[in-house]
């Protein structure tokens, strides 16, 4: 009965043009990350020296570097995630438009984070359904009412393209999902609290060739809206998709810019090993 | 290794098949149901009635997992989620030691502390009089005898809830109770519900702590402040005498065969209820 009640209802007002929450709506001048001599250390070993970067609004940054260089911490900095860390110390400031992330109370960081939405390396369906899964940002952020969670469901499954292959089974459990179905639901997940920034550690390193042309091709596409970073390992998705490149070697920015000129005509001497395959 | 196996379980049967072949004289003089539903235990008379060990039993358990439960659930989310590393390494020993502790000790300690505790202060409040020893005191510390159990398997089961998934919550803008509660605890639901039939299984079969404080009258409980008298306490209690009866011997024989069939029947139920948790 109510999963009938639930497909009438989406095909009724199917038409209608989807306007998010106004608690998510984006300013009106897209802000940029600033990340400002920020230092990070993990039980007094330093893994971030004196990061300052600018990461533009509305493009697809890509972070590239080698294993273990700090892409994932610089990336996790960005919305704090960082702080679960044991023994994690940091200094300098990231700021998102004027609002401070590293200097923000605990109850401005649950905005803040919701202001920047994360895309993990494995997909992490929430132990719920697929629409519990994407309804549960709105929640939390108290937007609630069934008839307004389930326009948002629809819009952002159908976002990332998800909704004809799961309309049918929105209350069945999202670990059932394939590992690709699973990436665009966390996607979906994160889209559906308006995030400015969307952050990725490499997203699509997990998924098979297939989900994973999907995905990039998704993040092309919301580059319109959202402002996407995006931590790869592989560079021949970095030239794909990057519009503007930061290149971390030992933990410090070694060359910023735009992803052409960088991959054409890289500056430094360690960007042009990286890229040559002589460091990895 | 396979006969090890084998033998181990054959041990369950032979235990099984011993304590029914000395209860069969009592099964073959009165009826099942009417050692189970008679409550009148006087052995002098050859009456033996079941049901007051019966419900002392399930009472005690009852008490003690509904005050343990939501206790060991709150140590352990905040030992996971909220306290740091230095707390970690001074309540993890102090938990074990407190899960090796002799059980005698914890019967003592009750002996001492809880029933004058309950005598002079809390009954007082509710009844005319009582003793203290009491159906409660017996709950109570077979409540603190089974929190360390829960707390490190609970611990256990929310550290193994990858970070991975607690990030994903975080970075939708949840707060730290949000994610203990809707992820952390909604992921470990099935280990939560595996560890408490552990709990029980150890709360319906613990002795000594219990019988020092119960009372040991056989009568069905009418309220917490009334003495109760669990079947292993019973058997406990008795043993040294039970051949100067007739039947007395194959009274408590029966009686152990009772709590052997309740504990295996428990953990059968629970397991396929597990499974059904599971699957969902």
């Amino acid at each position: 009965m109510k999963r009938f009640l639930l497909r009438r209802f989406l095909a009724n007002d199917s038409n209608e043009p989807f306007v998010p929450n106004e608690k998510f709506q984006h300013p009106e001048v897209a802000s940029e990350l600033v990340v400002d001599h920020f230092n990070l250390s993990i039980d007094g070993s330093p893994i971030l020296k004196d990061v300052s970067v600018t990461i533009p609004a509305n493009k697809i940054t890509c972070i590239i570097g080698p294993s273990g260089c700090g892409k994932s911490t610089l990336l996790k900095s960005l919305n704090r995630l960082s702080d679960s860390i044991e023994g994690v110390k940091t200094s300098g400031d990231i700021r998102l438009g004027d609002t401070s992330i590293v200097n923000c109370s605990d109850s401005d960081l649950v905005e803040l984070r919701r202001r920047i939405g994360l895309v993990p390396q494995r997909p992490t369906p929430l132990p719920m359904s697929i629409f519990g899964n994407i309804a549960y940002g709105c929640k939390i952020h108290g937007v609630g009412g069934r008839r307004q969670l389930r326009r948002i469901v629809r819009h952002y499954l159908k976002v990332v393209g998800l909704w004809d292959e799961v309309k049918d089974r929105l209350h069945s459990p999202a670990v059932k999902l394939s590992i690709g179905q699973q990436q665009r639901l966390c996607l979906a997940r994160s889209l559906a609290v308006e995030p400015e920034f969307i952050l990725a550690d490499e997203a699509t390193s997990a998924l098979d060739p297939v989900s994973s042309k999907i995905v990039e091709d998704l993040f092309v596409k919301l580059k319109e809206q959202y402002s996407i970073v995006m931590v790869t390992h592989t560079l021949r998705q970095a030239l794909r998709i990057a519009d503007y490149v930061i290149f971390i070697y030992m933990g410090e920015v070694i060359e910023v810019g735009d992803a052409q000129q960088v991959f054409k005509n890289p500056q430094h001497e360690l960007t042009q090993k990286y890229l040559s395959g002589a460091i990895s | 290794m396979r006969t090890v196996t084998v033998v181990a379980l054959l041990f369950v049967l032979v235990m099984g098949w011993g304590l029914y072949q000395k209860s069969a004289p009592i099964l073959g003089e009165i009826p099942l149901w009417n050692l189970l539903t008679d409550s009148t235990w006087q052995p002098f008379k050859n009456q033996f009635g079941f049901l007051p060990f019966v419900m002392g039993t399930i009472w005690v358990t009852i008490i003690a997992i509904v005050i343990s439960l939501p206790l060991s659930l709150f140590t352990a989310i905040f030992l996971t989620e909220y306290s740091r590393r230095c707390v970690k390494k001074i309540v993890y020993p102090a938990l074990d030691i407190l899960a090796s502790l002799p059980s005698v000790i914890y019967g003592v300690w009750g002996t001492l502390v809880i029933v004058p505790w309950i005598s002079d202060k809390l009954a007082p409040h509710f009844v005319d009089f009582s003793a203290g020893y009491t159906t409660l005191a017996a709950g109570i510390v077979l409540s603190i005898m089974v929190l360390p159990l829960l707390v490190s398997l609970f611990v256990e089961l929310f550290s193994s809830v990858s970070v991975d998934l607690r990030d994903t919550a975080y970075a939708l803008g949840s707060t730290r109770w949000q994610t203990a509660q809707k992820v952390v605890m909604r992921k470990s639901l099935p280990g939560i519900f595996a560890s408490v039939v552990l709990a029980v299984s150890r709360a319906l079969g613990e002795t000594i702590a219990v019988l020092m404080v119960c009372g040991n009258l056989p009568q069905v409980p009418q309220s917490v402040f009334d003495a109760c008298y669990p079947l292993p306490a019973l058997i406990a209690n008795n043993y040294g005498e039970m051949l100067s009866l007739p039947m007395y011997e194959s009274a408590l024989m029966f009686a152990a065969l009772l709590l052997f069939v309740v504990v295996l029947l428990f953990n059968l139920v629970s397991r396929i209820i597990l499974r059904k948790i599971e699957e969902n």
